[in-house]
């Protein structure tokens, strides 16, 4: 026996298969969800995040024996290379974020780049300036021109062009587009980053972490470096997340959820 | 740590590793509190009203 559904029976059943799925979805493109939910997603970067930088820095500070040929100038380490890889992480998550914004024109990802770029600059700076104190007593100089210093200090003005570009455009729409488009530009620069040391042999040295050729350090000085790189990580998830609920307020300040909340919350 | 005064000598580098950690403190510092800051000045200025212009 066959059962002709009419075109409104079709909806309907379409309508509730995918009913879980896409309240899913648009929950999460909700601007009122998500400045609540992040609220307390937050927790889950946050506790990771000082847990695992608490112990890089005094494990780096004090437990990690002085280097054999650079004594505890060394140390440095421990800042440094967590802020250079965080630098080349948070753009290339701006860029993953920048294909999200134009593809799907997901407000979120524009919102994600906006708060993204101060904590990827501020970062990459703390990485230029560490190698700078570092290169004093080991290198006899602050700065050199070599690859690696100068593709870092590009990145820097990619991350510095991002924020000035979105400040500089009235409309948000616009702006997140504009910013969208800079950051998957400007990702080309991660790889040059990256193999600066193996493509030009020039001052900065080669990589001692390696997921294909194992790394030359030794166990304990090592442990406390992926901690410091994973601690930053969960920091700029934090900082990040935290500076989206501050930018989605700012965008929607006229709507009606803001008023509800806050000025009535 | 029994000898402190040999934490913070740092073998001799003292001034560059912990210029480099004071630097390291501040930014993050300051990416902590400016959002805080400037978060709960944009709540003031909703509950006070400042975008209802229409």
């Amino acid at each position: 026996m066959h059962v002709r559904l009419g075109h409104d029976e079709k909806t309907v059943v379409s309508l509730t298969m995918d009913k879980g799925v896409k309240q899913r979805f648009h929950r999460l493109g909700s601007s009122p969800y998500f400045y609540d939910a992040s609220a307390r997603w937050a927790i889950w970067l946050a506790v990771p995040a000082v847990i695992c930088i608490a112990y890089a820095v005094i494990a780096g500070l004090v437990y990690v024996p002085p280097d054999y040929q650079q004594g505890d100038v060394f140390r440095i380490l421990y800042i440094h290379v967590p802020s250079a890889w965080l630098s080349l992480f948070g753009y290339t998550a701006m860029a993953v974020a920048g294909v999200v914004a134009l593809v799907w024109r997901l407000k979120l990802a524009e919102i994600f780049i906006a708060a993204a770029a101060p904590v990827g600059a501020s970062f990459t700076f703390l990485a230029l300036v560490t190698g700078a104190i570092w290169g004093e007593p080991t290198w006899g100089t602050y700065w050199v021109w070599d690859a690696r210093l100068t593709s870092e200090l590009i990145l820097l003005f990619l991350y510095l062009g991002v924020i000035a570009l979105h400040r500089s455009i009235a409309s948000p729409r616009a702006a997140g587009r504009a910013c969208a488009l800079l950051s998957i530009v400007g990702v080309i620069n991660v790889p040059i980053i990256h193999y600066s040391v193996v493509w030009w042999t020039t001052l900065h040295q080669g990589a001692t972490l390696g997921l294909t050729g194992g790394s030359n350090m030794d166990a304990d000085m090592l442990w406390p470096l992926l901690a410091g790189a994973l601690g930053f990580t969960c920091l700029f998830g934090w900082l990040t997340l935290w500076g989206m609920r501050v930018q989605l307020l700012w965008r929607e300040r006229r709507s009606r959820w803001v008023m509800k909340r806050i000025a009535h919350g | 740590m029994a000898d402190w005064a040999s934490f913070w000598a740092m073998g001799g580098y003292a001034s560059y590793v912990w210029s480099a950690y004071g630097i390291a403190a501040a930014v993050i510092t300051l990416n902590v509190v400016l959002p805080v800051w400037y978060h709960r000045g944009l709540k003031r200025r909703i509950r006070r009203g400042a975008f209802i212009d229409d």
